[in-house]
């Protein structure tokens, strides 16, 4: 996915250098509570679904196995940088550890008839020269 | 928690005495942001019969109140920037009803001015934020593809051809709406079912004609309170309740993608106001997409959840039948500069003082209006009245 613009490029904070190293490595790390064991996206520096908000957080590497549980298809580009991207599939992914990212589906024609919610899902890493790799998502 | 009692209390402590618009809507290269925000606060001023002299409070949303303040020549005394998208304006309604009772100012000014079409110097985003790290990279921007997930959802869950056929209702009953306010910018254009089907897509499942319009526009609103409406020109109307709040700032994080916060804030702006979903004369329902007042109708409860498409089945909410909605010709074909909400506001407010024009309804005493803001992030519910 190239354009003649640059694409926005994501900036890890501190406490998410971690998910965008492990991505780099083709590994999906996520946090977990060590109290309630939920695991949670995006990463924070307490575990955002404890009630207590505990600050007890462990890094887990998911399996990468996941389901679509929505999407839409860009014919429009919102920024310059994805002119050369439409239509292209925006969707939000929910993995097997019960987390939901937004991704792009890829390797299927944009088509709503390709696409069918509940569709199981597996990685696909987007590496970027001198950046970070995206995680995106094929059908499995 | 909102404690219920207290805001029964506050019902009708404060009043809206003044609306306006800028001067034009629409295509205003010519006008500033600034310069809409000052048009649009002085002609609701003037529709109160008042003078920015007698403002002591300033709400605004986009830009901080210093530099709004600062541009009309006002020295507030009250200021409020809460700054949540498009319902902030909403919200400033209650805001402002809480300061009046309390006693931190007498007249509120409410403002909004925006260049969503000609603005020479948009204001960027955050580039620290979670949306910027998580969404931005994989072209998840703006609100049409983050609302049409949500309408994709909504669709797996309730059946897509019945939520398409509702979309259409929707853009088609709007736009018959449009077609009597001279302010609106579809006024002299009209649109039929094969219109919106052909219409292309611009973020699929949203055709162009699910979209809401972007627009330059100015709005204003003058609160004040209720021994001070008794001056007011044109007369006043009531607030009588409201609700805010807010569920996430990233579509993706959002708790459910069918349920957004106006599950919270109708319900509270109208047992606040002591009156029930069918006293309600008129809805105007933040209309972004076609898809966001469809589910804002199950949300507030005017039906159940998935009963949306049902409830607005057979035009029932064009000119003529018997659920008035977004009687402007809404966001979708009247305008919307990006952060629509005061206009809902504005039109509920003319409504109720019969001052509508060709598009008056036959009786408006009571009336919602609900903003919906960020990627149906944040919602403000008031319920309005007038004896």
């Amino acid at each position: 996915m190239t354009g003649n613009t640059p694409k926005p490029q994501p900036v890890p904070q501190p406490e998410s250098d971690r998910y965008w190293e492990g991505l780099k490595n083709e590994e999906i790390w996520l946090q977990r509570s060590v109290t309630t064991g939920k695991f949670q996206f995006y990463p924070r520096s307490h575990a955002v679904e404890d009630p207590d908000g505990s600050r007890e957080i462990e890094w887990v590497r998911a399996s990468g196995a996941a389901e679509l549980f929505t999407f839409a298809i860009a014919h429009i580009a919102p920024h310059p940088g994805f002119a050369g991207d439409v239509p292209y599939v925006t969707a939000l992914v929910k993995l097997d550890e019960d987390v939901i990212v937004p991704t792009n589906i890829v390797g299927v024609d944009p088509e709503p008839e390709n696409l069918q919610i509940g569709m199981r899902l597996k990685p696909v890493f987007e590496h970027h020269e001198g950046g970070q790799t995206l995680l995106m998502f094929t059908p499995a | 928690m909102p404690n219920i009692q207290k805001l029964k209390n506050l019902s009708a402590r404060a009043h809206i005495v003044g609306v306006g618009e800028s001067d034009r809507l629409g295509k205003v290269p010519e006008k500033s942001p600034l310069a809409l925000h000052s048009e649009a606060a002085i002609n609701a001023l003037d529709d109160a019969g008042m003078k920015l002299s007698d403002v002591d409070a300033l709400f605004t949303a986009g830009w901080s109140t210093l530099d709004v303040a600062e541009y009309l020549g006002i020295h507030p005394r009250y200021t409020d920037s809460t700054s949540v998208g498009g319902a902030s304006f909403v919200i400033h309604v209650a805001h402002a009803l809480a300061a009046i009772a309390a006693g931190y100012c007498e007249v509120a000014l409410i403002t909004h001015g925006q260049s969503g079409r000609s603005d020479r110097a948009p204001i960027p985003r955050n580039p620290g934020a979670p949306a910027a790290q998580y969404e931005s990279p994989y072209g998840i921007i703006g609100p049409p593809i983050s609302y049409a997930m949500a309408a994709r959802r909504y669709m797996h869950e309730y059946g897509e051809d019945r939520t398409r056929q509702a979309m259409a209702e929707i853009a088609v009953s709007t736009r018959k709406w449009a077609n009597l306010n001279p302010m609106a910018y579809f006024y002299d254009k009209t649109t039929s079912f094969d219109d919106y089907h052909d219409s292309k897509w611009v973020a699929w499942p949203f055709h162009l004609l699910d979209c809401c319009l972007v627009t330059d526009a100015g709005a204003a609103i003058v609160i004040t309170t209720p021994e001070r409406a008794r001056d007011a020109k044109n007369g006043s109307v009531k607030i009588l309740g409201a609700g805010e709040g807010h569920d996430h700032s990233m579509i993706s994080q959002m708790t459910d993608l069918t349920r957004a916060f106006g599950q919270y804030t109708g319900p509270q702006a109208l047992e606040m106001a002591g009156v029930s979903h069918s006293d309600i004369d008129l809805a105007m329902i933040y209309d972004s997409f076609t898809y966001t007042v469809l589910v804002t109708l199950e949300n507030l409860g005017f039906c159940g959840p998935g009963e949306g498409p049902d409830f607005v089945a057979s035009q029932r909410t064009a000119p003529g039948g018997d659920f008035p909605l977004n009687t402007n010709g809404g966001g979708l074909s009247y305008t919307h500069p990006g952060m629509y909400g005061i206009f809902t506001v504005v039109e509920a407010a003319r409504q109720l003082r019969g001052q509508a024009g060709d598009r008056q309804l036959d009786k408006c005493d009571l009336a919602l209006a609900h903003g919906t803001g960020g990627l149906l992030s944040s919602t403000g519910t008031v319920v309005l009245g007038v004896e």
